[in-house]
């Protein structure tokens, strides 16, 4: 199942299927959340991105978070595509998928699932400007992990 | 024999998706410390580390045959 809720693709993401995988009756809420690529960050303008994963390992964390959402929300149903290779501007780079009995638990694993993917997930961007490219890391601004493993049981508030 | 796999910014200033480490019976750190040596990868330091698709720890110790992928700092999303 989990390869089925949790995958990595090269090609578009096909985000009205991935609704489906979490559309069930129990259901009275499902938030979708797609990451799409920016054109224009601190006034640098890119061009594309290039994404990177190591596939099976990052596979794995996918469903790892999707069952930490699931030990902390009850009920609820999660699925989660990265795409990676070449994407243009305003093409979706992640789409995570929550289902649930009432809103508001939807709407914070969807973000608690984005926030992991950014901690523990082995994928990477690569920006393409207009005046030279660069491999990005540390978008959460933590420059070392102090065990060398990202934080897997964070229990706490998610950071921004 | 360990397989130690490349990613983004590791990869490209190697020129290689993969390097082969004749050696066994040492840990995480002894590895990542032949291979800034052998390599001059400074920026090993602030990597981080799995061992056969799971994050390991820094006294890990890997066998012959183990995995070791080099995490840069992720950015995926």
């Amino acid at each position: 199942m989990d390869n089925d809720f949790f995958s990595i693709v090269e090609e578009p993401i096909r985000v009205e299927e991935l609704i489906q995988k979490v559309t069930r009756s129990e259901a009275g809420a499902i938030t979708t959340f797609l990451g799409t690529v920016r054109e224009w960050t601190k006034g640098r303008r890119t061009l594309y991105l290039e994404y990177q994963a190591y596939k099976p390992m990052a596979v794995k964390k996918l469903a790892q978070i999707g069952r930490e959402i699931k030990d902390r929300w009850e009920n609820t149903e999660v699925a989660i595509t990265h795409r990676i290779g070449k994407l243009d501007i305003s093409e979706v780079a992640v789409a995570i998928v929550v289902s649930s009995p009432h809103r508001k638990a939807a709407y914070e694993a969807n973000e608690y699932a984005i926030e992991r993917i950014k901690q523990i997930v082995p994928i990477w961007k690569k920006e393409h400007w207009e005046d030279g490219e660069i491999w990005i890391g540390d978008q959460l601004e933590k420059v070392a992990y102090p065990n060398g493993v990202p934080s897997i049981s964070m229990k706490g508030d998610i950071e921004e | 024999m360990i397989t130690v796999l490349l990613f983004a910014q590791l990869q490209e200033s190697l020129g290689k998706e993969m390097i082969e480490v004749e050696a066994s019976n040492i840990s995480v750190t002894e590895l990542k410390e032949q291979l800034k040596i052998a390599y001059n990868l400074p920026q090993i330091d602030h990597v981080m580390t799995a061992v056969n698709e799971e994050y390991a720890l820094p006294d890990d110790i890997l066998s012959s045959g183990d995995v070791v992928a080099l995490i840069p700092p992720v950015s995926g999303g």
